[in-house]
């Protein structure tokens, strides 16, 4: 038989037909990892309506947007950089997604400690991006005086948009952290030496999930 | 580049230098759409190049990290589909705030 990429793709979409037409359990996978990856659909529906609405209050203001590159600049030694607290929390959170990946690998190839300890180092990296997203919301609240219902610098709604999406990010980070240090510990307690270390992936979706929502915040709130 | 896992769906067991490669490129993508922000690049090409990048980044956390790329159709599916809804709703919400905003200059502004 011919090998064209028609027919790779016509094959492909009978695996469709196949999966959900056999007399058999639809997705091949094990069910909490569907969950997750359902759970995670659900999310980005919430992430997705969060950006919708600041989409909205932005493009209907009258008067002008503060100006993103300004209000997140920091003065370091007399140099004013743009951005640059943001830039830090976003390498920090792609290297967190990368040491996840690697505890994710790690844990397929059977290397329990060092799974465990590259999923704590990851936690380790999460906590450091919620200490920093304390450190500019401070900033932001006190010596800049931005609250949810007005700022100085401009449309009255960058507030309550930037509250609203950075907090319920920095949430699922939170969330992400203790979750992974509940499963860390539960895999090097031996737990699911049974079933086999699956659960490391499904972990590991849900805190390259939180990776994805950041990269979507950095580049619609922070760089627009 | 390693296509002996996952027909089956069991485990996903890919080289470890493949990931730092991805790695590597998220950082590589994150410095340019800052570089973007730095240099102040302005209009068209500033969201130009800050969509790229974006889903570029997206699209390398979704396929390699979170392993869809090796996932069956009928899971990209799952996944791929609904969020057809989310556009259509970005739209709808596009048009409604533009609208808003005209409706504001027409009938509220003093100047």
């Amino acid at each position: 038989m011919k090998q064209t990429t028609s027919d790779s793709a016509t094959s492909s979409w009978r695996t469709v037909v196949k999966d959900w037409s056999g007399d058999k359990q639809t997705f091949d996978m094990p069910w909490g990892k569907l969950m997750m990856w359902i759970f995670l659909l659900g999310d980005t529906f919430i992430f997705s309506i969060f950006l919708t609405g600041y989409m909205n209050v932005r493009m209907s203001a009258v008067d002008s947007w503060p100006n993103a590159s300004e209000v997140f600049a920091l003065t370091i030694a007399g140099h004013h950089i743009p951005l640059l607290l943001i830039a830090i929390m976003t390498f920090i959170l792609i290297t967190s997604s990368g040491t996840m990946a690697m505890a994710v690998n790690y844990g397929y190839q059977g290397d329990k400690s060092k799974a465990v300890k590259l999923m704590v180092l990851t936690a380790i990296l999460g906590a450091s991006f919620v200490g920093m997203q304390a450190f500019e919301w401070t900033k932001l609240i006190v010596d800049e005086g931005i609250r949810p219902w007005g700022n100085p610098f401009g449309t009255a709604q960058f507030g309550a948009s930037f509250f609203m999406i950075t907090g319920f990010h920095g949430l699922h980070v939170s969330a992400g952290v203790i979750y992974l240090l509940i499963i860390a510990k539960k895999v090097s307690a031996g737990d699911y030496d049974n079933e086999g270390l699956q659960i490391i992936e499904i972990t590991g979706l849900y805190w390259h999930f939180v990776d994805l929502v950041w990269v979507f915040i950095f580049a619609f709130f922070y760089l627009w | 580049m390693n296509k002996t896992s996952s027909e089956t769906g069991a485990t996903q067991q890919h080289p470890i230098s493949l990931y730092l490669k991805v790695w590597g490129l998220l950082f590589v993508l994150s410095t340019l759409s800052y570089m973007v922000d730095y240099m102040q690049l302005q209009g068209a090409l500033r969201w130009t190049l800050i969509l790229i990048f974006m889903f570029l980044k997206a699209g390398f956390i979704i396929s390699i990290f979170m392993h869809l790329s090796w996932e069956r159709l009928a899971v990209k599916l799952l996944l791929y589909l609904p969020p057809i809804a989310i556009l259509l709703f970005i739209l709808m919400m596009a048009l409604e705030g533009d609208f808003t905003h005209l409706s504001r200059l027409t009938w509220f502004t003093s100047a």
